[in-house]
Parts: structure tokens; sequence; C-alpha cells
């Protein structure tokens, strides 16, 4: 009780930091709206490539978009472990009794439900220019989940190298090096059978593609349920281990002061 | 009486070879105010640091509220309180809102909480602030709540890492009040940590000088300078003579006034000479003469009764504003 109240403390903080400062909020919300059009134009073609069956462009793309958002979204969650270093707010926080996995935790959720709900926008956004929810209301629900679980992994991730490398330009630098290259290495703007057998083999391991194709198979398709449990299953597994990691990378920070 | 804090031969090394800490041992009575002074970079901060549970020390141990800090850290977090020297809330958060955090992280919550978190803003005169975002807080404003976050759980013992550094004057004088007043009401045992001479000799009923990472000496600031019998004479020496003879005539001077009868502990650093005599206005005369025979020019001549900085001078064989720029310079 204790924890998930400490849990929540660090959860809100995030929550005031959104509310407080407009800018802040103004790009959190428009960034899924210019997302979804800007990529939406530039692959509108897609549906034109001999062998393409994804059906509509912005059936594809959708997906694709939410899960490349919730990566970008969630990976500058260290930044603020980083200021809170230099502010003095991290040593307050470590000298007291508070539950260290609390401290992650706490960013972790914050970070899910910002994700969650510019999913909500990319979603809508996309009904309005004519996706097709094949899976309902079930579907959408499930790809918000799938959202939420990649960004909880990348937001854990974020902080552990944050207390690890506790530097702005570290961090910037990570976020940058592995946003493309995790989605270029997904079906999330291109079909599978469309790129090179060697990008396919990646993506059988990179957790964007996992969401990629669960996201996809629930909201968009006839639901698999066998590739949508076991991808599930994957991401968690990730969030739990990502989260114990960063937990650790605490002690790890401290032990350097 | 039982000790509130207890170290014994702390030692830590920052990478790659800094020794912040060379064998430090202090102990502090419960219900008292204990001051560590020291100039930047002695190894004070790094001493609360392992008191309170920040960081580990590479050897040596330590019990706080009677609770090793190694083996218990958690206990010992749940019995301190901390003020670190940067302000720690959360400048989006109210002053509300900072309090009701730092609440929960000690496992206080629901109404007990409210409670505690209205009556240290009452007690800190930040009711009509409890609402506004800490970033609007003046600097002093901030220094209240941060104090008041370090105490809403009631420590046993408090740690104060320089509380005063950056404050304006009045400000200053407002948290040595604040400080006085948490000491005699509610008998807590403090830490103080300061590089200012005045602070330390007003606020702590006992202090140490930390000098290069260890206690060089303790006691209660009027034992210190009644241990230094006589005054202190500072001559400012006419600066362009220091190198070559002149330094040499400098060291000769030294050595003269040494012979003058009822002067000793004469040092030279800095352009400065510093001696100690038994009668200072007596001395004054011989002292100026033994100088002028050996050819020193002199700038500016200074006499004081005992004081901190001459116990630190007396101990730490430099003083005190010098190994504070020292610092400064390894620093820079």
């Amino acid at each position: 009780m204790t924890a998930a109240r400490q849990t929540w403390q660090v959860t809100l903080r995030g929550i005031r930091v959104l509310l407080r400062n407009p800018a802040y909020l103004g790009i959190t919300l428009t960034q899924p709206i210019i997302w979804l059009l800007l990529f939406g134009a530039l692959f509108k073609a897609i549906t034109k490539i001999p062998g393409f069956h994804g059906g509509s462009y912005i059936n594809f793309l959708t997906p694709g978009i939410v899960v490349m958002l919730a990566v970008s979204s969630a990976g500058w969650s260290g930044m603020g472990f980083i200021e809170d270093m230099a502010a003095g707010v991290l040593e307050r926080e470590l000298v007291s009794p508070v539950w260290r996995g609390a401290l992650n935790a706490g960013t972790v959720l914050y970070s899910a439900l910002v994700v969650s709900l510019q999913t909500v926008l990319i979603v809508l956004l996309a009904l309005a220019l004519g996706a097709n929810y094949v899976g309902g209301l079930g579907g959408v629900l499930l790809l918000i989940l799938v959202a939420a679980l990649l960004a909880a992994a990348f937001s854990s991730l974020s902080n552990g190298v944050a207390m690890l490398a506790r530097q702005r330009e570290a961090l910037i630098g990570a976020v940058s090096f592995v946003l493309l290259p995790l989605t270029f290495l997904s079906s999330a703007l291109m079909q599978q059978s469309l790129v090179p057998g060697w990008i396919r083999t990646i993506a059988r391991f990179n957790p964007v593609n996992w969401a990629v194709e669960a996201g996809r198979s629930a909201a968009m398709q006839h639901i698999d349920w066998g590739l949508v449990l076991s991808r599930l299953g994957l991401l968690l597994a990730l969030v739990l281990i990502c989260a114990a990691l960063a937990t650790r990378a605490f002690s790890t920070y401290q032990r350097s002061l | 009486m039982t000790a509130a804090i207890e170290a014994i031969d702390l030692k830590k090394t920052y990478p790659p070879d800094v020794q912040a800490l060379k064998g430090l041992s202090m102990s502090v009575e419960t219900g008292t105010i204990f001051g560590l002074l020291g100039p930047n970079g002695a190894g004070k901060s790094t001493t609360v640091r392992v008191l309170s549970t920040l960081t580990r020390p590479d050897s040596g141990t330590a019990r706080v509220a009677g609770i090793d800090v190694l083996a218990d850290p958690i206990g010992v977090r749940r019995a301190i309180g901390v003020v670190g020297q940067k302000h720690g809330g959360a400048p989006e958060a109210t002053g509300r809102e900072n309090l009701t955090a730092q609440g929960e992280f000690y496992g206080i919550s629901g109404r007990e909480l409210r409670g505690r978190v209205a009556g240290v803003l009452e007690r800190f005169g930040l009711s009509d602030a409890a609402e506004r975002q800490v970033k609007t807080y003046s600097g002093g404003m901030q220094r209240r709540l941060d104090i008041a976050m370090g105490l809403l759980h009631r420590p046993q013992v408090l740690f104060l890492d320089e509380p005063t550094t950056g404050l304006d004057p009045e400000a200053r004088v407002g948290m040595w009040q604040e400080i006085e007043r948490l000491a005699a009401e509610e008998r807590m045992t403090i830490l103080i940590t300061t590089h200012y001479m005045d602070e330390a000799d007003r606020l702590a009923a006992r202090l140490a000088i930390v000098d290069r990472g260890r206690i060089v000496v303790e006691g209660t600031a009027a034992e210190l300078k009644s241990a230094l019998e006589g005054d202190r004479i500072e001559i400012e020496l006419a600066a362009g003579d220091g190198d070559g003879d002149g330094a040499a005539a400098r060291a000769g001077a030294q050595l003269a006034l040494e012979r003058i009868d009822g002067v000793g502990e004469v040092s030279l650093g800095d352009g400065t000479l510093y001696a100690r005599a038994r009668d200072g206005g007596a001395a004054i005369p011989a002292v100026l003469a033994a100088l002028d025979s050996h050819g020193v020019g002199v700038a500016s001549v200074t006499m004081a009764r005992p004081s901190l900085d001459d116990v630190y001078l007396r101990h730490a064989g430099r003083a005190f504003r010098a190994a504070d720029s020292e610092h400064e310079e390894v620093a820079a």
C-alpha cells in the first residue's frame, strides 16, 4: 500500500509538470497529430507497392505511428532524473526511506499514461481519416495497452541510462540512436514481406516490432489471439526486467556519490 | 549521555585519487548542536553523505540514532532529517504538494499527514504561500520549506549541510534563530556543516574543525579559543619583494621575530606574516623593528583577540581563507 502511494506521488509530480507547463502540454498533444498527418502523407502510396496487402494506408500506418510515438515519448523519461540530480531533488529523495522502485515505477506509470492519451488522439484522428477498426473497441483498447507497455519498458530503460550516464547529452544520444533503427527494423512503416530477410530476422527480437504486430492484429485485423497474447507476454516480461534494472541503477548511482 | 552520532575512522576516496575522508572520527551527544567547520573541500559534505546513508564509506563505521549506517540504512533514513546544500523541493509543485509527497515517502499518510503538513507550513511562516509553486518562492522561503520537509517526519537527528550558503544576511539571521529554536524546544540533535566561522561560533555547542578529510581539533568554541594564548598579529608585507633577495629577507625576518620575547607561532604565507603574542600591543614595536632591520616593507599591521580563524590556522597550519581559495583553484 505504501509502495503504491509513493509510486502515485511520483506519477502525480509528472502530471503536474505536464499540466502546469502549457508549452510542454501543447507539444505533447500536437505531436501525435503531426506525426500521423506527416507519416500518413509520406507513406500514402505504400498500398501501391506490388505485394502489399495491409489494407488502406491509414489502417496500416496507425499502429506503426502509435508505437513509434510510444518509444519517442517514453525515451525522454530519464531527463527528469538528470534535472533532479542537478537541483538536489534526487538527493532529498534518496536520503528518505522511500522505496527506490517507486521512484522508477512512478515515472514509468506517468509515461504509460501520457502515451495512452497520445494513442487515443491518434486513434481518433485516424478514424476521421477513414481508418477501419476491425477489432472494435476491444481491439483499440488492446492497441492502447500494447503502446503503454512499450512506453513503460522504454521509460525504465531511459531512467536507467539517466542514472548511469548522469548527463543530458548521453541520454539525448541514446534516444536518437535507438528510435529510428528500432522503428525501421520493425513492421511499423513497412510490411515485413517487402523488407530484406535480415531485417525480418532482427525484427523478431525487436520489442517495437512485437508491439506493432500485436497492436495491428488487435485493432486493425481479425485478431490473432496467439500472436497478440504471446507479444503481450513478451512485452510484460520486458517491462518487469527493465524496471528491475532501472531500480538497481539507483543504488549504482548512490555508490558513486 | 549517549551519542546520537558516532563515526569511527571513516575513509572515502573518489576516483581517480581524491581522498575526501582520511580516517574521520567524531561523536555527537544527543540533544546538542554540533558544528563541522572547514573550508570548501575539507570533507564536511562527504561526512554528511556517509552519515545520512547517501553513500557508503570505503572503510570505517558509523552509527546514527544508535543504528549502524551500513547494516541498516533504511532504519537510519527513518530516524534522520536531511537538509542538503541545494533546495530539494520540486519547483513546479506547491509547498503543500511538496510536503505531502515528502510525508508519503516517509510512510505518513491520510489525516495524520494533512495535519502535520498544515502544522509545519504554519510554523515556518509558509501558510500563505502553501498553494504557490515553489519556483516562485524567495531564497529564504525555499530554505524554510527545505527545513520544513526535513522535519515533517519528526526525526531524532537533523543534518543541515551549509544551511545559510547563498542566503542574504537577513534570511541568514532568521535561519540561525530557527535552528536555535529547534535545538531549544525540540531537544533535537543537529549536525550543521558550515564554512562560516561566525555561524559555527554562534550556533554550535561543540564544534570540530575539519581539514583535508580529518578532524583536526574539537571542543566548544570557547575552549578552542581559550586554548590559544594571547593575541594574533597579522602583518601584510609590502608587495613586490617576494622573490630572490626579498624572499631571503622575509625568511630572515621570520626567524628574527621568533626570537623576540613573548612572540611565537610565526608563520609566513601568501605575503602575510602571522604571529601570536602574549601581549600584542607591547610586541608590535619590536616586531616592526625586526622587520625594518631585515629590509622587509610592511603594508599593514592588524592585531586581534583569538578567533575561530586563529584556531583553524593553529591546527591546519594555514589561514582558513587561503585553504578555501586553494580548493577553488583545484576545482577550477
